[in-house]
């Protein structure tokens, strides 16, 4: 529904430019063109966009933008060129040119105008150039940023034009951006020098490419022009390589980040209760379906769902976290084998309940749009909002479990019973109790990283035990029943894996740092930060 | 009361999991060798499924020789040396005719010497990377030079210069990257301009790996990516690409792993325009694909449900199985085997499969682009059938071993140059 009045919105304003226009192309010649996109083969359909191109009608845009997004298609009965948008299970149609409204239609009764990625290019490239007068700054500037790469000198006029009608600095500038760009592609040799040397620093990964491909010998016959294009390119990329470093230390982080979250609860069930979970991942898992049921109960509100999600994947897993804790593991208490024995059993028959109620098959959970996408801090440095969110997120619910633990009477009360448990009992602690919680509490953190993780890896039966082993490591590692050992172990991995990847590889990498924390762990069995006191010495 | 109510349980058990053991004088039993629990339970539970169905419409059809069809599955539980077991299981206690069944290469491996020992007989629907041809297998997936290389070719047509070649770190992936990396430098491709990167299994942070690819991107030649990244992996790859904003038109990626399956379990949105090899795709414009395609909806009961490559091998298989079983009017091994040798069967694309006499199959090779409703637009196709060829061409080692059953040769690695079997049975 919104694309449709978006493109309606946009035939609007096609529609005024083609009026401002002094002299508009004759109806037939444009609709025959048009005609003559639906050709056999993709070279066919490539030239037909060549000529639609060259008739600069910015009335031919919509159908452009509509053949790339495949939403173009032939009606079979009447051959008319129409654009179709999904509505359930049949088109609703709309004249390809007027955007008449023409009903709806069933899907077999609609030939598909397919597009390849050669044509998707070449599209790309004609509604650059048509779109180089259009109204909206935006469009204007993505319309510029399209022709670097692809375009030839011959759209340099066009540009030329757009760059003096051009109001914006912004979009002026990256218009100058892409016309040095198309320039040093061809033309009069010193004008070619002058482009190039223009480049030097642009950041941009398009320009880059330009710059690389005008390096090859294989492509540029010119000893001068090759050798500029190296030095201006090894000029540039010694610039970005600050942001480069950057860039890895957020990788890293963000690796870090999602650790910590795997591991937090597991710092609490292992670290503070000692109770070895094998079923922690299947909690993570519980948290993750939790998402995907929210959002297909209520379909409407995927930019909410994960809002919605974290508190009610806490009480899911916590719910299963306290019954585990009062049907098993109370019976287990001091005897670590069968804990882990029974646990791990017991993930085996959370796996499969989740087999059995979901299927095997992993589910879809749908990205929320503005967790899409990256975070553009310059053309060399983006960050992806997925990972930016999860960073953010796992900070404050680190936070936000400290301080509980730290300020509320639930956590004094938790405590008190893992220090000593015989003296909060005297007290009248009802340790029973404050066991069952705790246990529950580490679980439904648990079920809120599930709830953060679907949005990075498949939701599946599996999704728990890819960090199982990863949570234990994180947990051993930090030292064991210390939250902020957690922390620094999690980000010290995390970094430590990204640091390393480039030059070792994913494998490799694995392996140096199991490596590591089996050395580690002989010259410090606590781990980095362990507990001291009458804790400890149990 | 409660005994018998046990017992009962257990007879009705019985039943459900293995048939009634008093028919089996009357029926022809199909082993079914896929794991229904474990990680490979996602895609190997559709491939159960996909047999019980083809059994299901044999038998309306009166079944074969006059017999039914009873199918027997088991769950190897995505257990490799599991599988060994339960084709033993199968072969020695249930006493199956044939077996549909595997998906990793690992468990077809540790399945090999059980079904060479008792001469049984097993379908193998999953493209794999060849280097085998046992007497007792029948592959009816895609060897390498069905899938791997015509992709290859299509996007150097396509003036792609540079090439990664992105896999998980196992038997399947190695190998056909062996085969790809001196395939492209006999094509002139230089060293430099490939790049290969392995991970783990289930691998899910791929920040620093896309980062990689998209400055090896950068260097002016036109690159794409050949992926065998397996399975779970791929999800949060296509994501990760997606938000680092790598689009298919600048580094297509093609995949020869991810069939329409996976993709349903995805936002196929940021993945338009990424390719995969196969020798079907659901989308196929062919009326044998819509009656499959309606049948598989009847049968499974959902109409979300799609197709894929290796449900078309299964049904290849199981219908040429059929079809020479009938020729040869028994189910003994070697007079159905040699019975297969020839015989064809109309593929879901609208061509014919033919079984060669190295176990493989001949079938059409399909390019295809990821679509926003997570179908395939078919974008490119091999004019005819392409012959399975169980040994590569393009490693010097295999170059000079054919496959032949048939005689003169009747082995799967005959030397040209010493004219010898190796003596190895697969």
């Amino acid at each position: 529904m919104n694309f449709i009045r978006t493109f309606l919105a946009g035939l609007l304003v096609v529609l005024a430019a083609a009026m401002a226009t002094p002299a508009p192309v004759s109806a037939g010649e444009l609709e025959d063109r048009v005609k003559a996109l639906d050709a056999k083969n993709f070279a066919g359909k490539g030239k037909a966009i060549e000529a639609l191109e060259a008739l600069a009608d910015p009335a031919a845009l919509p159908v452009l933008r509509a053949m790339q997004e495949g939403l173009l298609f032939r009606e079979k009965a009447t051959k008319r060129i129409v654009i179709g948008v999904k509505a359930a299970r049949s088109f609703e149609i709309f004249d390809a040119l007027s955007g008449e409204a023409l009903g709806v239609v069933k899907k077999r009764k609609l030939k598909k105008i397919s597009v390849n990625n050669r044509l998707r290019g070449r599209l790309r490239l004609a509604i650059g150039a048509l779109a180089l007068t259009s109204g909206d700054a935006a469009a204007r500037s993505s319309a510029a940023k399209a022709l670097v790469k692809d375009a030839d000198p011959t759209i340099l006029p066009a540009l030329d034009r757009a760059l003096a009608r051009e109001q914006e600095v912004e979009v002026a500038a990256v218009m100058g951006v892409a016309r040095a760009a198309i320039q040093a592609k061809g033309g009069e040799k010193s004008a070619r020098l002058a482009a190039i040397s223009a480049l030097e620093g642009v950041l941009d990964r398009e320009v880059m490419v330009v710059l690389g491909t005008l390096s090859q010998a294989a492509n540029e016959p010119d000893a001068e022009i090759r050798a500029l294009a190296t030095e201006t390119l090894a000029a540039t990329e010694a610039s970005g390589r600050y942001y480069g470093m950057l860039e890895t230390l957020f990788f890293g982080v963000s690796l870090g980040s999602v650790l910590l979250l795997a591991a937090i609860g597991l710092a609490i069930t292992f670290g503070v209760m000692g109770v070895i979970n094998m079923a922690h991942g299947e909690m993570i898992m519980l948290g993750a379906y939790t998402t995907y049921v929210i959002q297909q109960v209520f379909p409407g509100a995927i930019e909410y769902s994960l809002a919605i999600a974290v508190p009610v994947a806490f009480l899911v897993s916590g719910a299963v976290g306290v019954v585990l804790e009062r049907s098993v593991i109370r019976f287990l208490y001091g005897r670590p084998l069968e804990t882990l024995l029974a646990t791990f059993g017991i993930s085996l028959v959370l796996q499969q309940a989740v087999r059995s109620i979901f299927s095997p098959l992993n589910r879809s959970v749908i990205t929320p749009d503005w967790m899409s996408g990256a975070l553009e801090v310059n053309a060399a440095l983006s960050l992806t909002y997925n990972r930016l969110t999860i960073i953010i997120f796992t900070f404050v619910l680190l936070l936000m479990i400290a301080a509980l633990l730290r300020y509320s009477s639930f956590g004094l009360r938790m405590r008190a019973v893992t220090q000593n448990r015989a003296m909060a009992s005297a007290m009248g602690i009802r340790t029973n109790w404050v066991d069952a919680l705790t246990f529950g509490f580490g679980s439904g953190i648990a079920g809120i990283a599930g709830v953060a993780l679907s949005q990075l890896t498949n939701v599946g039966p599996n999704l728990g035990q890819q960090y199982i082993v990863d949570s234990f490591m994180v947990v051993v590692f930090g030292g064991v029943g210390n939250i902020w050992g957690t922390t620094l172990g999690a980000m010290t991995l995390g970094i430590a894996n990204k640091v390393m990847e480039p030059w070792s590889g994913a494998v490799l990498g694995k392996i140096l740092i199991l490596v590591f924390i089996i050395l580690f762990i002989q010259k410090r069995p606590s781990g980095m930060f362990a507990l001291k006191g009458r804790a400890a010495e149990n | 009361m409660q005994g018998k109510t046990i017992l009962g349980m257990a007879t009705a058990a019985a039943t459900f999991g293995f048939a009634v053991t008093a028919m089996a004088a009357d029926t022809i039993k199909v082993g079914v060798l896929h794991s229904l629990s474990g990680t490979m339970a996602i895609s190997e539970t559709t491939l159960k499924d996909t047999v019980l169905m083809l059994v299901e419409e044999q038998n309306k059809k009166g079944g074969v020789l006059g017999k039914k069809l009873e199918a027997v599955v088991v769950d190897p539980a995505s257990d490799w040396p599991l599988f060994a077991e339960k084709a033993r299981e199968l072969l020695e206690v249930h006493k199956v005719d044939v077996v549909f069944g595997n998906w990793t290469s690992v468990s077809r491996k540790s399945v090999l010497p059980v079904i060479e020992e008792l001469n049984g007989l097993l379908f193998y629907p999953v493209q794999y990377e060849g280097e085998e041809s046992s007497k007792n297998v029948f592959y009816t997936g895609a060897a390498p030079n069905q899938q791997a290389i015509p992709a290859v070719d299509y996007l150097m047509d396509q003036g792609i210069q540079r090439w990664v070649l992105a896999g998980t770190d196992y038997v399947y992936p190695r190998t056909t990257n062996k085969i790809l990396e001196s395939y492209l430098k006999t094509k002139g491709v230089a060293a430099e301009d490939i790049m290969i990167n392995y991970t783990p299994f289930g691998h899910s942070d791929w920040q620093t790996i896309v980062s990689d690819i998209k400055s090896f991107g950068a260097a002016g030649k036109k690159t794409a990516v050949v992926s065998t990244i397996n399975g779970d992996a791929n999800v949060p790859f296509y994501k990760e690409l997606g938000n680092q904003g790598i689009k298919a038109e600048d580094i297509p990626v093609v995949a020869f792993s991810v069939g329409e399956e996976e993709l349903s379990g995805i936002d196929t949105a940021p993945l338009v325009g990424h390719l995969a090899a196969w020798n079907y795709f659901m989308s196929a414009d062919a009326e044998v694909n819509e009656d499959f395609i309606a049948k598989w909806h009847a049968f499974i009961k959902d109409e979300k449900r799609v197709t894929n490559d290796p449900m078309e091998a299964h049904y290849i298989g199981f219908n040429m199985w059929v079809k020479a079983v009938e020729k040869s009017g028994t189910t003994d091994v070697d007079t159905v085997r040699s019975a297969m040798y020839g015989i064809t069967y109309p593929n879901l694309t609208g061509g014919v499969a033919v079984m060669n006499t190295n176990h493989h199959l001949t079938k059409p090779v399909l390019i295809g682009e990821i679509q926003s409703d997570g179908q395939f637009e078919t974008v490119w196709q091999t004019p005819g059938g392409v012959i399975g060829d169980a040994w590569t061409d393009f490693l010097p080692d295999s170059a000079r071993i054919v496959a032949d059953w048939t005689a003169p040769i009747t082995c799967g690695n005959f030397n040209i140059d010493t004219g010898k079997c190796s003596g190895q049975n697969y």
